[in-house]
C-alpha cells in the first residue's frame, strides 16, 4: 500500500514535469522539424527529349547552347544549323524534293528534331518507332538508333546506304523487367 | 573501370571531330563527366497499363565495381521531368527529384511556380515520394504513394549503340557498320531515376510533349 503510494506519487511528479515541459515549449513557440533544405534556386544545366539529337545535329561550340534554350525558343535558334549538319551528314538531302521514309524533306525534318521534345502517346503502344507506330513514346528496348540511323541515311524506302543505316546493335546487353523499375540491374 | 573511361576517352580523342556521344552521354562541354549529365530519358507505358513511366538517367560510362559504388546523386543536382499536355512545348506539369541523405525525393506532377530555366522546389506538393536510394548490388527499392511510384540508385545502362564503329565512320576511317556491331555500352552502369505516374494526372488522353532536364542549385 505504502509503495503504491509512493509509485502514485512519483508518477504523479513526472507527469507534471512533462507536462510542464509540454506546457513550456507551447509557451517557447512552435519548433519546425528538422528537414531537408530544398530551398534556393536550381539553374538548368542539360536537357533531353529525344535521343541523340544534340549529339548528331548541334554543331560542337554550340552544344551547351542548345542545352539551355527553353524547348519552345529552340526551332527559331537552331533549326537551320540542324539542317545544314544534316545534309552535310547525307547529301542526298540537299536534293529538291528528297524525302526521309517519313516522307518529311530536309526543312521538315528539321524542323521536327529541333524542337527538342518527346512525344508521348496517352493512348495505347508506346515506343519510338515499332514499324507500325512513330513517335509515340521511347521504350527501353527501342533500337533508337537504328531508327534514326534509317531516317538520315535510308532514303524514302529505308533502302539507300544499307551499310549506314543499322549499327547492327539491336538490344540491350541485359534483359529489362516487366515490373518497375523496369532497368536492370547493374553490373 | 578506369579501363573502361581510358578506353572512352580514347574513343573520344580518335573522333576528335564527333565530340559528343550517343543518346545524350557527354553531349556537351559544361556537363561532361559531370554529376548533371544526362544521358538518356525514356517515357512509356508502364506495367499497369493506366500509367506512364519517365526514366532519367545521369553519369552514364560507370563501370562495375568500385566505379559505379563510389558514384552517387549530387544533393545540388535537380533532375526534372517536363509535361507539356497542350502541345505548345512549355511545362505545364513538372516532376522534380532530388536526393538528401541517401534517399531521392520526388515532388509532383505539380504545376511549377515558374516555368523555363531556373527553378525552385515546392517541398509541399501533395504528390510527393521519398525511396531509399537502393545501394549498388542490392535489389531495387521502391517506393508508392497516392498511385505514383519511384525508384533511385545504380542501374546498366539501358541504351545500346555500336558508337565505336560510328565515331569511324563520322572520321573517315570507315564506309559502313559492321555486322554484327558491338555494343559500345555493354557492361557499364548509369544512375538512373525512374518515377510512374497514373496517366490521369498528366492529362489523361491524347500526346503529350516531355523532356527532362538538370539543374543545379546556385
Amino acid at each position: 500500500m505504502k509503495f503504491n503510494t509512493i509509485k502514485l506519487f512519483a508518477i504523479a511528479i513526472v507527469v507534471s514535469m512533462t507536462a510542464y515541459n509540454c506546457s513550456n515549449d507551447d509557451e517557447g513557440g512552435y519548433v519546425a522539424p528538422t528537414g531537408p533544405d530544398f530551398s534556393g534556386t536550381y539553374a538548368q544545366e542539360d536537357q533531353m527529349g529525344r535521343p541523340a539529337v544534340n549529339t548528331v545535329f548541334v554543331s560542337s561550340g554550340m552544344k551547351d547552347a542548345f542545352n539551355t534554350t527553353v524547348p519552345s525558343q529552340q526551332n527559331a535558334a537552331f533549326q537551320s544549323m540542324f539542317q545544314t549538319n544534316l545534309e552535310a551528314l547525307s547529301p542526298a538531302y540537299a536534293n529538291a524534293g528528297d524525302t526521309n521514309a517519313l516522307g518529311l524533306d530536309s526543312a521538315t525534318f528539321t524542323g521536327l528534331l529541333a524542337t527538342d521534345v518527346l512525344n508521348v502517346s496517352l493512348d495505347g503502344t508506346t515506343t519510338f518507332y515499332d514499324g507500325t507506330n512513330v513517335l509515340t513514346g521511347r521504350a527501353l528496348s527501342d533500337d533508337v538508333i537504328t531508327v534514326e540511323l534509317l531516317l538520315i541515311f535510308g532514303g524514302e524506302d529505308f533502302s539507300e546506304n544499307p551499310g549506314l543505316s543499322n549499327d547492327n546493335v539491336d538490344a540491350n546487353d541485359k534483359a529489362f523487367t516487366t515490373a518497375f523499375p523496369y532497368l536492370a540491374s547493374p553490373w | 573501370m578506369k579501363k573502361t573511361k581510358l578506353l572512352f576517352a580514347t574513343a573520344i580523342v580518335v573522333v576528335a571531330t564527333f565530340v559528343a556521344i550517343a543518346a545524350d552521354h557527354i553531349d556537351a562541354p559544361a556537363v561532361t563527366n559531370g554529376t548533371s549529365d544526362i544521358t538518356d530519358f525514356y517515357a512509356f507505358q508502364g506495367e499497369n497499363t493506366s500509367n506512364i513511366a519517365f526514366v532519367a538517367n545521369v553519369q552514364g560510362l560507370l563501370g562495375p565495381g568500385s566505379d559505379t559504388q563510389n558514384a552517387a546523386f549530387d544533393e545540388n543536382v535537380l533532375i526534372e521531368f517536363n509535361i507539356d499536355p497542350n502541345g505548345e512545348n512549355v511545362e505545364d506539369l513538372v516532376i522534380k527529384a532530388t536526393p538528401r541523405d541517401g534517399k531521392m525525393y520526388v515532388f509532383g506532377p505539380t504545376s511549377p511556380s515558374q516555368t523555363g530555366l531556373n527553378s525552385t522546389i515546392a517541398s509541399t506538393s501533395s504528390n510527393q515520394v521519398v525511396v531509399d536510394i537502393t545501394p549498388y548490388g542490392q535489389s531495387a527499392i521502391v517506393e508508392s504513394s497516392g498511385g505514383i511510384m519511384a525508384f533511385a540508385g545504380p542501374r546498366d545502362d539501358p541504351f545500346f549503340m555500336d558508337f565505336a564503329q560510328y565515331g569511324q565512320i563520322i572520321g573517315g576511317n570507315a564506309t559502313s557498320f559492321n555486322d554484327p556491331g558491338m555494343d559500345t555500352f555493354a557492361g557499364s552502369n548509369v544512375m538512373s531515376v525512374v518515377v510512374e505516374v497514373p496517366k490521369s494526372m498528366i492529362g489523361g488522353s491524347g500526346t503529350i510533349n516531355t523532356w527532362v532536364e538538370s539543374k543545379r542549385k546556385q
